[in-house]
């Protein structure tokens, strides 16, 4: 781990510890929304397994898109980018560091749900808990790496919220949650199948239903860890050391 | 008498530099010097074309052709990223950290002491702001902040852009004589400004007009050169001149 990368890493959870209502906001938002998913389901036993590990799958990608995207804009837009671009650090420190930090803030924020999901709202899966977290916080690094990708396209941070329907509600429609991906069209089911959230909402539905983590569930996770490496390629080609 | 033309006394040697942004060329084939341990002022209205040719010179501009060397080296070569400090004109640092966070996470990126961040501090008069949130500090201490970054690791030269702007008298009064200190010390800054006023301040000025150098020499030189009193008015006559047709 280089020096700069440390820094970047150090840096950004700096920037977010000063920040106690987003904070607030990433903790207590998706525990509530747990907490509804709980109550809504309460006549329908088994049903809140079924969603709610996938949900453990889904929030951290959809706060860590929005959070990266704009926070990568701000950079862009207040010139912390040009004068960072113009030192002695690597394009891949830079997005690891973002990716390191918002991972480290979404190990903690799938911590803080699962206590609350596992412990308090009874919710069960028959696979071990920490593949649980493993898989969260994969989600998140995807999360985060796509913002930093497609915050390349945004130049206000109207534009950069807009990307999220964009982005992800097609991944949200297509992973399997609103319908198993095997009775989509064919053609739909082909476009799930290239679209990251379908594993790991599959890893999810896995480990709910399975004793102990697969092999299928270990080739998923690796499949999110491809598309991580993918989008981080991609945003550091967006990556320009050079002002047009 | 500074023997012009030897290379180790010059800190940046542009030849025949244009830049193009979009289908406009901004800088048409400049030729110039700056040389080392003085205070060059980079004067001209906005839209001259100053910020592109201090990107130039940095190495972050693109569609840069000619030629263009810094401290001996081609424009943008790695190993000049920690031999140059540069401020953009707008203050580049995170609102969302202290003054004293922002210093340690460049600090860490250059490779710089960690005594550096104390000492870059003092020297922009901010050591009692180095607990205090950047978005809470006044214009002129947000400006200094953004100064104070680029004195990291004591760069062989300075780059920067309107750094004086917006601040009151006494502050730029300050800033200038910090910059000779520098100066003295060996450093070579090049600082823009489109205040004409701040040209008393520099050792040697470069004009800037619509993409071109229509000035390289002292003050002194300039005034006489043109018979005016001010650095405003001789600014005039060269461009009532090139509007005329003739030469600067």
């Amino acid at each position: 781990m280089t020096a700069a990368l440390r820094a970047t890493t150090v840096r950004v959870l700096q920037q977010l510890r000063h920040d106690h209502r987003t904070v607030a906001l990433l903790l207590v938002v998706p525990s509530m929304l747990m907490g509804l998913l709980a109550w809504m389901l309460i006549d329908h036993p088994g049903v809140f397994d079924h969603w709610g590990a996938a949900l453990l799958g889904v929030f951290p990608l959809i706060v860590m898109f929005l959070v990266t995207s704009v926070a990568t804009l701000r950079e862009r837009t207040s010139g912390t980018l040009e004068r960072l671009l113009a030192m002695p650090i690597s394009r891949v420190d830079f997005l690891l560091g973002y990716g390191f930090a918002f991972g480290i803030a979404a190990a903690i924020q799938a911590i803080v749900i699962s206590v609350i999901a596992f412990g308090l709202l009874g919710l069960d899966v028959a696979g071990p808990i920490w593949a649980v977290l493993l898989v969260a916080v994969l989600v998140a690094v995807l999360g985060t790496a796509l913002g930093l990708f497609v915050s390349a396209f945004a130049r206000t941070e109207f534009q950069a919220v807009q990307f999220m329907p964009a982005v992800i509600i097609p991944q949200l429609l297509l992973c399997g949650l609103v319908a198993p991906r095997a009775t989509l069209p064919r053609p739909l089911e082909l476009v799930s199948d290239v679209l990251p959230l379908s594993y790991a909402v599959d890893a999810m539905q896995r480990l709910t239903v399975e004793t102990g983590v697969g092999s299928h569930t270990w080739l998923d996770m690796a499949v999110i860890a491809g598309f991580i490496v993918a989008a981080l390629a991609l945003g550091a080609a967006t990556l320009r050391r050079r002002t047009p | 008498m500074i023997n012009v033309g030897v290379d180790d006394d010059l800190a940046v040697r542009v030849r025949g530099l244009r830049v193009v942004r979009g289908a406009r060329e901004v800088l048409h084939g400049l030729d110039f010097d700056v040389r080392r341990g003085i205070v060059t002022g980079l004067l001209g209205p906005s839209g001259g074309g100053k910020s592109t040719l201090m990107r130039a010179i940095v190495g972050v501009q693109a569609m840069v052709t000619g030629t263009c060397e810094v401290l001996d080296l081609p424009a943008g070569s790695p190993p000049l990223r920690r031999r140059i400090g540069y401020v953009t004109q707008a203050p580049s640092v995170y609102a969302d950290l202290t003054v004293a966070e922002n210093l340690r996470y460049f600090a860490a990126v250059l490779g710089a002491p960690r005594t550096d961040v104390d000492r870059v501090l003092e020297q922009v008069d901010l050591a009692d702001q180095r607990d205090q949130m950047v978005r809470e500090l006044s214009g002129g201490q947000l400006s200094r902040s953004s100064l104070a970054v680029a004195l990291l690791n004591s760069p062989e030269l300075l780059v920067l852009d309107e750094p004086t702007v917006g601040l009151d008298p006494v502050l730029r009064r300050d800033l200038w004589s910090l910059f000779h200190r520098f100066a003295d010390a060996g450093a070579t800054l090049l600082v823009s400004s489109h205040v004409m006023d701040e040209a008393q301040r520099c050792d040697r000025l470069l004009l800037v007009r619509d993409g071109e150098i229509v000035a390289d020499e002292t003050e002194a030189e300039l005034l006489a050169r043109t018979g005016t009193p001010t650095v405003e008015a001789a600014f005039l006559a060269l461009a009532d001149r090139l509007e005329s047709g003739g030469a600067a």
